[in-house]
């Protein structure tokens, strides 16, 4: 059985769900170890050893890891990458950071933001904004992936009682220094895992419009997403962005309010269960891929949505 | 400060791509070819940085067959002082892969001695966002990805990095590589003067041979397909009409 080892991303607080994911995929492969490296994160070592599916859990407590610096956690992984036959991570923006440092220091090929495992060396993943989907092996003696959220389901978080392992830190870069971080503060459910998507285009028409999308999302219990468009435009921060370059998500709804839908946009959504698109654009490529589609203004439909909403909640 | 800008020639992103029936791969012949996105972008920053003095030299580097050259040609006409081009006839979206891509690109920092690199977050074509990293740990510099910032501090850089949960700011010290994100900045488009200039700018041609490094595959594309098709659905006459789709039909509300 390979031994297969996932790199945990948390917050010294909290599993990231990106994870789970990946323990998915790892697991398919063979025996999980999941590394939990951070400072004062013994509860989410201790969240690790009960994912189902871990049958290890490595963890390494050092002010080096106190935030996610890819050049101290690629060398942490590669003094441990003698005991292990492949490295994954969730192709979150941490894992895609860190993966390809881990993977030139072993000198291994990396193969990005799988979809599937076809076999032991060999796995699926679109190429050219999800135009086409490729089937990849490594001739390499080890893996080194990084694994699509949305393609693989979460692995439970119970049920799990892998052992937990300590082992020392590396000594951290001197040439790089974290400085801090802003994060979008939101009520709302976390993009790439929610259940329900309303995304927002340049048919918004300012960051203030955005108002009338997060109403609807309010109603549906969904997060709030965008183009590219509408985040270049400053409607949104960046971190709202779907998109080939942005976040894949696969929802079981996704809502596209004033996006033309762009191969480029469609990449990040076209795996949602259920598309809904409203443009005033009859013949916009979004109602290619809708499977309800309603032309109209944005600015009448959305809050007769949001109100019709409203209303049948009231009256259940 | 002398900046190294690695350019790659793709198909261009308004291009509805084909993937050919034998299951090979992509069609490029007869396909609108352009820079890639985010290296122009990247091309961009160094000339800027370049313009305010902080810079030198900005060299643009592509690795690709022979027409790659004018990949060249258009970063020279947006500003770059002298280019180089390592030839192959590998196909360069799938069969020269990052991680050789990162050795040639290693060979000509040890020759060039660049203070920074600045490249794209990812190639529009393999979609692989790996080579600047890559890049990063052979040299054994720092690597600051997705930048939408930078800015220059005593012997180093601060970069703002887009990342999932918003924006996180690093520090870097010099020599280092920086991936950008589309929010840095919006590239420019080369004057026609500036693109008669840039015919005249000198391009050095190298080969993998010549810089030393293997670059045979590691990966094998054993297919490339048609994705599944999503079937169009209908359009709806008005908001009652969705509701009711979406709780009787589509069971999501
Ligand atoms: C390298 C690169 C990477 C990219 N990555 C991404 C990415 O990750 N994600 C992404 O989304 N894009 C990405 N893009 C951009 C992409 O090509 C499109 O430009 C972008 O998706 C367009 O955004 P949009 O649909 O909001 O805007 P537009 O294409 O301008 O569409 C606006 C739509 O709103 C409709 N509209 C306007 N007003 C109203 C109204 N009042 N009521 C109803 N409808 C209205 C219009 O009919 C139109 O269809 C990328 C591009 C490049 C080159």
């Amino acid at each position: 059985m390979a031994e297969i080892l996932v790199v945990a991303e948390h917050d010294n607080a909290k599993l990231d769900k990106a994870t789970l994911h990946g323990v998915t995929a790892a697991a398919a492969l063979g025996t999980v170890t999941l590394l939990v490296a951070g400072e004062g994160a013994a509860a989410v070592a201790e969240a690790a050893a009960k994912v189902a599916g871990v049958a290890k859990v490595v963890h390494v407590d050092d002010a080096a890891y106190a935030e996610p610096v890819a050049e101290n956690l690629a060398s942490l992984v590669v003094a441990m990458a003698d005991g292990y036959d492949g490295f994954v991570v969730g192709a979150s923006t941490f894992g895609k950071n860190l993966m390809p440092r881990v993977a030139a220091l072993l000198d291994l090929a990396q193969i990005s933001d799988i979809v599937e495992v076809v076999g032991p060396k060999s796995f699926k993943r679109y190429i050219y904004a999800g135009n086409a989907l490729a089937t990849v092996e490594t001739r390499d003696a080890k893996l080194a992936l990084t694994v699509r959220t949305t393609a693989f389901p979460a692995a439970a978080t119970e049920g799990g009682s892998a052992s937990v392992e300590t082992v020392q830190a590396v000594a951290p870069s001197d040439l790089v220094k974290f400085l801090g971080r802003e994060v979008s503060a939101s009520e709302r459910p976390e993009l790439t895992s929610a259940r329900v998507v309303v995304s927002g285009g340049r048919g918004m028409g300012s960051g203030e419009n955005f108002v009338i999308v997060e109403a609807l999302a309010d109603q549906l219990g969904a997060a709030v997403g965008a183009s590219r468009a509408a985040v270049d435009a400053g409607y949104v921060p960046n971190d709202y962005q779907v998109g080939q370059t942005g976040k894949i998500v696969a929802p079981e709804l996704y809502v596209a309010v004033g996006i033309s839908g762009a191969i480029q946009h469609l990449a990040g959504m076209k795996d949602s269960k259920v598309i809904v698109a409203i443009n005033k654009d009859e013949e916009a490529p979004i109602f290619q891929v809708a499977d309800y589609g309603l032309v109209g203004d944005l600015f009448t439909i959305v809050p007769q949505l949001t109100e019709a909403l409203k209303a049948s909640k009231a009256a259940s | 400060m002398k900046i190294l800008v690695p350019v790659k020639r793709v198909v261009d992103y308004n291009v509805t791509v084909r993937v050919k029936a034998d299951g090979s791969g992509v069609e490029t012949a007869n396909v609108k070819m352009s820079m890639n996105p985010f290296d122009e972008i990247a091309n961009e920053e160094a000339i800027r940085l370049k313009e305010k003095g902080a810079a030198s030299e900005v060299v643009a580097v592509t690795i690709g067959e022979a027409k790659a050259q004018e990949t060249l040609r258009t970063a020279m006409a947006m500003g770059a002082d002298r280019a180089l081009h390592v030839e192959t006839q590998a196909r360069t979206d799938t069969e020269l892969q990052p991680l050789a891509v990162a050795k040639l690109l290693q060979a000509l920092v040890e020759r060039e001695q660049p203070d920074l690199v600045i490249m794209g977050k990812q190639a529009i074509d393999d979609d692989s966002n790996q080579t600047g990293q890559m890049l990063a740990a052979l040299l054994g510099w720092p690597q600051a990805t997705f930048a939408s910032k930078i800015e220059l501090v005593e012997g180093g850089l601060e970069v703002t990095r887009e990342v999932d949960a918003g924006l996180e700011k690093l520090w870097v010290k010099l020599p280092a590589i920086v991936t950008v994100d589309l929010r840095l900045n919006e590239p420019r488009y080369a004057s026609l003067p500036n693109i008669m200039k840039a015919k005249k700018k000198p391009i050095d041609k190298l080969t993998p041979e010549e810089l030393g490094v293997d670059t045979a595959p590691r990966l094998t594309y054993v297919k490339v397909e048609e994705p599944p098709k999503r079937q169009a659905g209908v359009k709806v006459a008005d908001v009652p009409a969705l509701l009711d789709k979406l709780k009787s039909e589509a069971g999501v509300i």
